[in-house]
C-alpha cells in the first residue's frame, strides 16, 4: 500500500468573481522513501494540494471531492481536531523562506524541545539530547554550541537545516517541502536538497516537493507530476517524463527551460501562452519604424557606447547618534566595456555587488570612484548627474519585479508615455497615443491595455509593458536587472525572445544582469562575473561556459543544477511541429 | 495565468448578475463593502448625520440660537412621549426652553464643522511634511521628526488644551468668543497632525524604493513630482484610514473640550456644550437634556469608527 | 547595549529640553509675569525692580537655564491665582491622579489583554463579534459620556456609589491614599472605571491586531503544520510575539491616561493634578500650567525609557543589535 494516495481531488476557492477551482481532479501515489516533485507555474495549485494534504486551507478554501489517504487512512472527512493531531505526528512540513518560518524570540532548542515532547513520551531531559542528534543528522556543524542560539543568529541555508530538523521532530511518515530552497543561493540548494535525499532514503520518509524549478526536480525526484490550472498534466517517471515529454504543456515548459550547456537562438513557443500576433501587426510595424528613425539610430554611431574604469561605490549602513556607521565598500575598481549593438552578461550571487553597479550606472547611486563614457563622452559618476542629461533618454532600465516597477495608481498608458512627454518625444496628445498604443503592439500588448491598471496584468505582461515604457524613450542602451527572475519560466521564455528581437530589429546594447547562469547564456555575447564587488573574470560567453578560467566561475558553474535529463528543446520543438 | 482566465470567465458570465455584485466586480472595494454589514450601516449612519447637520436649518423644528424662537415658559419639558411632554418638543427642551432636538442637530453641526476643519488641517499639514521629510531626508527629516517626537509626548487633548489656554492669555477677551472656532479648529489640528506625519513619512519612505520611483527617478523627474505624481497616489490609502480613524478622535476632541468648558462659546453650542449643560440637570431627574447629546454624539463617532474600522481591514494588504 | 540606552537617553533629553523649551515660553511669553504678581496699583518704579529681582531683564538663554535650573530642583516657583507654592499644590494633587491613573490603567490590562487573546483566537465566535461590538462602543462615547453615563446608572438611580470627590483618604506621610479603606475603594471605582474604558478597548484591540498579525507568519503556520499544542501555539508562539508592540503602546497609553485623568477628575470633582491643570487654564493661571507641561513631559520620557528597557528582555534580536 503506498504511503500518500490522492485521487480525484478538487479544492475550491471562494473569490469575488464566484468559486473558483484551484485544484481539480488530481491524483498521485507516493512510497516511502521516495521523493515525488509536484511541479507547475504560478497559479497551477501546486501549494494548494500540500495545504490540502495538511488540513491546512487558507480562508475561503475547501475540499470538494476526492480522497487523500495516508497509510490508508481517509484524511477528507477528518474533524479539525483529529488533522491537528496528525499534523506534525505523521505529516510535517519545510516551508519557502527559512527567514521567516523560525519564531524569533525563542532558541532552537526551546523550539526543537517543544516540537519532540508534543508528540513523544520523552522526558525533557532525554528530549534535549534528541534535539542535539537532529541538529548533528542535518548537518549542523558544533551543535552542542549552537543549539541554544536564536535563528537570527544562524545564516539561511544552517536556518532551513534547523526547519528540516524541526519537521523531523516526530518522525514523520511524509514530508511536504513547499519551495524549500527557492529562497537560497545555489551553492546551498544544493547542499539542501542533497540532505533532504539523504534523509528521505535513510529514514524512508516520503517528501512530496512543491517546486516552480525544473532543475530542483531534475537533481533529486524519483516521480514527478506536471500541474497546470489545477489538472495534472503528466505524471511519471522523472527520467522519463523530463526526457520525453509526452504531453504537449510538459513539453513547451522543458522547451522553456534555459540550459546552462548550449545556447539556442530563440525558445521555441510551443504553447499557445505567447503573444498573438498577426491582427495588430501594422501597429507594431509603425512603432518599429518610430524607433528606426531615431536620430542616430541603426549604425551611425560605431565603437563602445559605454566604457567604465575604476568603478568604487560604498555605502554607509547603520549608525546613529553614538554609533559609528560602517562603510560597506558595494563594488571595489570595476571596469566594463560594452559596445554598439552587444549583449554583456553580469553573473555574480546575491550581494556581489552587479546592482550596485547597474544603478551606479544610470545615476542612481553616487560612485565614490571611477570615470564613465558614453559614446566617448564623459558621464557624471561621482556626482549628480544632470536633470537633462541625454542619456537618462537613450539609458533605459528594466527591472526585476514587475509588481513593483510599474506605478499602480496609474494607468498603463499614462505609464508608457510618461517617457514621451517627459523628454519632448511627441508633438501632441494624439501622437502620444498613437506611439503610446504602437510601443504596446511592439511588445505583444492589445491597445485596449492603455486603459487598464497595473494590476489587471500578470507578471509577464506587466514585464512587457515596464519594456514598452523603456522603449518609448527611444533608448539605444538597456540595462536588465534580472528582468526574468520573478517570472514563470514559460513566460520567461518569452521575455527573453522578445528583449533578443527587440535587439536584433534596433540595434540596442544590453547589459543583462542575473544570478542566473543559464539565462545568461541564452542572452549574452560575452560574461563578466563578479565576486564580493570585484570583477573576477571576463570574456566572451562560449569561451566562459567551456573553459571558465576563475575558480569562483568554476564553483558556480559546478552549483548550477545539471539539467542533462531533459529533453533536448530543439528536438521538442521538431517533435510538436510534426 | 490561471488569474487571468478565470478573471475572462468571470467577464463572459458577468451579464446575468445583479447591480450590486456587478459593482462589486469592477472594484475590490466595493466587493468588500458590499459584503460587509456593518461598513453598510457605518456608511448609512453617516450620510445620514451629515445630512442631518450640513440641512440643519431646513430639517430642525426651529432656531435654537434665535432669541425670539424659544420661551422660558417651555423650559425642562421632557421628551414628546413621557408624562408631561408636548408633540411641539419631541426630545423635550433644555433650561432655556429650546427644543431638544433643534438644539442637537444644530451643536452637531459645529461639531462635524470642527471636527472636520481640523483634521483637513491635520491632514495637510501632516502629509505635506511628512512627504518632505522623506524625500528631503537630512537636517529637514530630523527636525520634522523630533518635533513629532516632542508632540507625541504631549498627549492630544493636552495639546489641545494647551493652545485653547494659551489662546486665552493672547487674544483680548471681546474678539475671544469670535475666534474661539478658529482656534480649537487650530488645537485639535496641531494636536492630531503627527499621525500623518509619521505615517506619510514611512510610506513614502517605503515607496521610495520601489522601481517605479527609481525608474522616475532615472529619467530625471524632478523630486517635488515624483511626491506628488507618484508616491502620494500610492500612499493615499493608509493615509484615507487614519483620516476616517482620526475624524472620530477629531470629533471626540472638541466635544471634550466643549464639554470642559474650553471649547465652543456657550451661544453656539455643539454637542459638548450641551451635555455639558445637561449634567447639572441629572440630579434632579431632568436626564433628557444630557442623554440625547450624548446618543447623537455616540452615533456620530461609531458611524466615523465603523468606516475607519472596514477601510483598515480593507485596504490592508496583509489581511489578504 | 550600553550604546542603544545611550542613545534612547539622548533622545530622552532632547525631548524632555524641547518641553521645557515649551513651558518656558508659554511662562515669559504669555502674558507679563510681573502684572500677573502684583496689583494694578503698583508703582511702575516697584514693577521694575521686581523685575529685575526675578531676572526678567536678563536675556532670553540665561533665563531659559535659570528656568531649567529651577525645574530640575523642584523649585516650581508661584501660583497667580492662589499665590501658593506650585511644588506644594502638586504634591498635595499627586497621588489622587497617580493612583486613579495606576487602578484604570491595571483595569484596563487585567480585561484587555486577555479578552484580546479570545478575540484572536476565536475570532467567529459570536462572544468575540459581542465583545467588538462593545470595543466600538468604547472608542466611540467620549470619557465624559461614560462617566456621565456610570453617574446616572450607579449614583442617582441605584445610588449605590458615591459620585463626586475621593471619599475616605488614609494619609501616610505627604500621600493621602484611596487604596486603604472601603469608602475610598467605593469611591475610586467609577472614575476608574470611567478612565479605563478607554484604554481598555485600545489594549483590547491593539492585541486583537498584534496577535491575528503574528497567526498569518510563517513561523506560526509552521508551528500549526508541526501539530504543536494549541496552547502552546497561541501563548509560547502567538502571543510572545505580540508583546513588545503591546508593551510599546500601553507605554505611550500611560501618558494618555494622565491626559483623559483631566477629563475624569472634571467629570466626578476628584482633587487631582488633572482639575488643577483645568483651573489654570480657564484662570490663564501660567505658571500651573507650565510646570504641569513639563511634569508630563518627564512622565512620558520616563516611561519610554522603561519600555526601552522591556524591548531589550522581550526580544533577543534587539539584544543582540544593542550588544554588536
Amino acid at each position: 500500500m503506498a504511503l500518500l494516495d490522492i485521487q480525484d481531488l478538487s479544492v475550491s476557492f471562494e473569490t469575488r468573481f464566484g468559486k473558483q477551482m484551484a485544484v481539480d481532479g488530481y491524483g498521485l501515489s507516493l512510497e516511502r522513501g521516495e521523493i515525488h516533485g509536484l511541479v507547475g507555474e504560478s497559479g497551477a495549485g501546486k501549494s494548494t494540494v500540500g495545504a490540502a494534504i495538511l488540513g491546512l486551507l487558507p480562508g475561503g478554501g475547501q475540499i470538494e471531492g476526492g480522497s487523500i489517504r495516508l497509510d490508508g487512512r481517509e484524511l477528507v472527512d477528518l474533524s479539525q481536531r483529529d488533522w491537528h493531531r496528525l499534523r506534525g505526528a505523521k505529516i510535517s512540513m519545510i516551508f519557502q523562506d527559512p527567514q521567516t518560518s523560525l519564531n524569533p524570540l525563542l532558541t532552537i532548542e526551546e523550539q526543537l524541545v517543544e516540537t519532540i515532547l508534543t508528540h513523544t513520551k520523552l522526558s525533557e531531559a532525554k528530549a534535549k539530547t534528541r534535539a542535539l542528534s537532529l541538529l548533528e543528522e542535518v548537518g549542523i556543524r558544533d551543535a552542542a554550541a549552537r543549539i541554544a542560539d536564536y535563528p537570527h543568529q544562524f545564516s539561511g541555508g544552517m536556518r532551513q537545516r534547523v526547519v528540516i530538523a524541526l519537521a523531523l521532530c516526530s518522525e514523520p511518515d511524509l514530508i511536504i517541502a513547499d519551495e524549500p530552497t527557492t529562497a537560497l543561493d545555489v551553492a546551498v540548494q544544493k547542499q539542501v536538497l542533497a540532505l533532504i535525499r539523504r534523509l528521505a532514503t535513510k529514514r524512508g520518509v516520503g517528501v512530496l516537493l512543491i517546486t516552480h524549478d525544473m532543475g530542483v526536480i531534475a537533481e533529486i525526484t524519483d516521480t514527478v507530476s506536471v500541474l497546470r490550472d489545477g489538472r495534472l498534466v503528466e505524471a511519471g517517471e522523472t527520467n522519463r517524463v523530463l526526457g520525453a515529454p509526452s504531453a504537449p504543456y510538459s513539453r513547451s515548459l522543458i522547451a522553456s527551460v534555459p540550459r546552462v550547456e548550449k545556447k539556442v537562438a530563440r525558445f521555441p513557443q510551443l504553447s499557445d501562452a505567447g503573444p498573438r500576433r498577426g491582427a495588430r501587426s501594422d501597429l507594431a510595424q509603425r512603432g518599429a519604424e518610430w524607433l528606426l528613425s531615431r536620430p542616430g539610430a541603426g549604425s551611425k554611431r560605431e565603437g563602445d557606447i559605454l566604457d567604465l574604469q575604476g568603478l568604487s561605490v560604498s555605502f554607509r549602513s547603520g549608525g546613529g547618534l553614538f554609533r559609528q556607521s560602517r562603510v560597506v565598500r558595494a563594488v571595489k575598481d570595476v571596469g566594463l566595456r560594452l559596445a554598439v549593438g552587444e549583449t554583456l552578461g553580469l553573473v555574480g550571487e546575491s550581494g556581489s555587488g552587479k546592482s550596485t553597479i547597474a544603478k551606479a550606472l544610470v545615476g542612481v547611486h553616487k560612485a565614490q570612484a571611477g570615470a564613465l563614457r558614453y559614446f566617448g563622452r564623459p558621464l557624471a559618476l561621482t556626482e549628480k548627474r544632470p536633470a537633462r542629461d541625454p542619456s537618462r533618454r537613450e539609458i533605459q532600465m528594466i527591472f526585476q519585479d514587475p509588481y513593483s516597477s510599474l506605478n499602480n495608481r496609474w494607468k498603463v498608458g499614462a505609464i508608457v508615455s510618461e517617457p514621451l512627454r517627459f523628454h519632448g518625444l511627441c508633438k501632441n496628445r494624439r501622437e502620444a497615443a498613437a506611439i503610446t498604443t504602437s510601443m504596446l503592439a511592439l511588445v505583444g500588448m492589445d491597445p485596449d491595455a492603455v486603459g487598464k491598471y497595473p494590476h489587471q496584468f500578470s507578471g509577464g505582461q506587466r514585464q512587457r509593458i515596464a519594456i514598452a515604457r523603456a522603449l518609448a524613450a527611444r533608448p539605444a542602451l538597456m540595462i536588465c536587472d534580472e528582468p526574468t527572475s520573478a517570472l514563470d519560466v514559460s513566460v520567461q521564455a518569452q521575455i527573453l525572445n522578445l528583449l533578443k528581437d527587440i535587439q536584433d530589429r534596433f540595434g540596442l546594447a544590453i547589459l543583462f544582469i542575473s544570478h542566473d547562469l543559464p539565462v545568461v547564456r541564452q542572452m549574452s555575447d560575452r560574461v563578466a562575473v563578479m565576486q564580493n564587488g570585484v570583477l573576477v573574470e571576463e570574456g566572451a560567453a562560449d569561451a566562459f561556459y567551456k573553459s571558465p578560467r576563475h575558480d569562483y566561475s568554476r564553483m558556480l558553474l559546478a552549483q548550477t543544477p545539471s539539467l542533462d535529463k531533459l529533453a533536448d528543446p530543439q528536438i521538442l520543438a521538431a517533435q510538436t511541429v510534426a | 495565468m490561471a488569474i487571468e482566465d478565470s478573471a475572462d470567465q468571470g467577464a463572459a458570465k458577468r451579464e446575468t448578475l445583479s447591480l450590486w455584485r456587478r459593482i462589486g466586480r469592477r472594484s475590490e472595494l466595493a466587493y468588500l463593502f458590499l459584503r460587509s454589514p456593518p461598513a453598510m450601516i457605518g456608511a448609512l449612519l453617516t450620510v445620514l448625520s451629515l445630512g442631518a447637520t450640513l440641512f440643519a436649518p431646513w430639517v430642525a423644528p426651529t432656531d435654537p440660537f434665535d432669541l425670539a424662537a424659544y420661551d422660558l415658559l417651555d423650559s425642562l419639558l421632557p421628551p414628546a412621549w413621557a408624562a408631561g411632554g408636548e408633540a411641539r418638543f419631541l426630545l423635550g427642551t433644555d433650561d432655556q426652553g429650546r427644543d431638544m432636538l433643534s438644539a442637537i442637530l444644530y451643536g452637531a453641526r459645529i461639531s462635524v464643522l470642527i471636527g472636520g476643519a481640523s483634521i483637513a488641517f491635520a491632514a495637510i499639514l501632516g502629509v505635506t511634511l511628512g512627504l518632505a521629510a522623506a524625500y528631503l531626508g537630512g537636517w529637514f527629516d530630523h527636525v520634522v521628526m523630533r518635533i513629532a517626537d516632542v508632540q507625541l509626548a504631549l498627549p492630544a487633548i493636552l495639546t489641545a488644551l494647551l493652545i485653547d489656554g494659551v489662546a486665552r492669555g493672547v487674544l483680548p477677551s471681546e474678539s475671544h468668543d469670535r475666534l474661539m472656532i478658529p482656534v480649537l479648529i487650530l488645537a485639535i489640528g496641531l494636536s492630531l497632525w503627527v499621525d500623518f506625519a509619521r505615517l506619510a513619512r514611512a510610506s513614502a519612505l517605503v515607496e521610495r524604493d520601489k522601481d517605479y520611483v527609481q525608474a522616475a527617478e532615472i529619467m530625471g523627474l524632478p523630486a517635488w513630482r515624483i511626491m506628488l505624481s507618484h508616491i502620494l497616489p500610492n500612499i493615499a490609502g493608509p493615509i484615507l484610514v487614519v483620516l476616517t480613524i482620526d475624524l472620530a478622535v477629531a470629533i471626540l476632541l472638541e466635544a471634550t473640550l466643549s464639554f470642559l468648558g474650553v471649547g465652543v462659546p456657550a451661544d453656539q453650542a455643539s454637542l459638548g456644550t450641551l451635555i455639558r449643560i445637561g449634567t447639572a440637570y441629572i440630579f434632579s431627574g431632568e436626564w433628557w437634556i444630557a442623554l440625547f447629546p450624548s446618543l447623537a454624539l455616540v452615533l456620530m463617532v461609531i458611524a466615523v469608527n465603523l468606516l475607519g474600522d472596514f477601510l483598515r481591514d480593507a485596504l490592508n494588504p496583509k489581511l489578504r | 547595549m550600553i550604546s542603544l540606552l545611550a542613545g534612547r537617553l539622548a533622545q530622552s533629553i532632547f525631548v524632555m529640553l524641547a518641553v521645557a523649551a515649551l513651558a518656558f515660553a508659554l511662562f515669559r511669553f504669555v502674558g507679563d509675569p510681573v502684572a500677573q504678581m502684583v496689583g494694578q496699583e503698583t508703582a511702575i518704579e516697584d514693577q521694575e525692580r521686581l523685575r529685575e529681582q526675578l531676572g526678567l531683564n536678563d536675556p532670553a538663554p540665561v533665563q531659559f537655564l535659570r528656568f531649567l535650573g529651577d525645574m530640575a530642583t523642584a523649585d516650581f516657583g508661584y501660583s497667580y491665582r492662589t499665590r501658593q507654592p506650585i511644588g506644594e499644590m502638586i504634591l498635595s494633587r499627586l497621588p489622587a491622579t497617580l493612583e486613579l491613573a495606576f487602578v484604570s490603567l491595571i483595569i484596563s490590562l487585567l480585561i484587555g489583554v486577555p479578552a484580546g487573546i479570545y478575540t484572536a483566537i476565536h475570532p467567529r465566535r459570536a462572544a468575540s463579534s459581542a465583545i467588538l461590538l462593545t470595543t466600538l462602543a468604547g472608542i466611540s462615547a467620549p470619557t465624559f459620556v461614560i462617566g456621565i453615563g456610570l453617574i446616572t446608572l450607579f449614583g442617582v438611580q441605584l445610588g449605590w456609589l458615591p459620585t463626586f470627590g475621593r471619599g475616605e483618604t488614609v494619609t501616610l506621610g505627604w500621600w493621602k491614599s484611596n487604596l486603604f479603606t472601603l469608602d475610598g475603594w467605593r469611591s475610586l471605582i467609577l472614575p476608574a472605571l470611567t478612565l479605563g474604558v478607554y484604554q481598555l478597548t485600545l489594549t483590547l484591540r491593539l492585541v486583537r491586531s498584534e496577535m491575528l498579525e503574528v497567526m498569518r507568519t510563517d513561523y506560526l503556520k509552521f508551528a500549526v503544520a508541526r501539530g504543536l499544542d494549541w496552547r502552546a501555539i497561541h501563548y509560547r508562539h502567538a502571543f510572545k510575539n505580540t508583546l513588545a508592540p503591546v508593551v510599546t503602546i500601553v507605554g505611550l497609553q500611560f501618558g494618555g491616561v494622565i491626559a483623559f485623568a483631566v477629563v475624569t477628575e472634571s467629570v466626578f470633582q476628584w482633587p487631582g493634578m488633572g482639575l488643577l491643570f483645568l483651573d489654570s487654564i480657564r484662570y490663564v493661571d501660567i505658571p500651573v500650567m507650565s510646570v504641569y507641561l513639563v511634569l508630563i513631559g518627564f512622565l512620558f520620557v520616563l516611561v519610554n525609557l522603561v519600555v526601552d528597557i522591556l524591548y531589550l528582555v522581550i526580544d533577543p534580536r534587539i539584544r543582540a543589535r544593542a550588544e554588536g
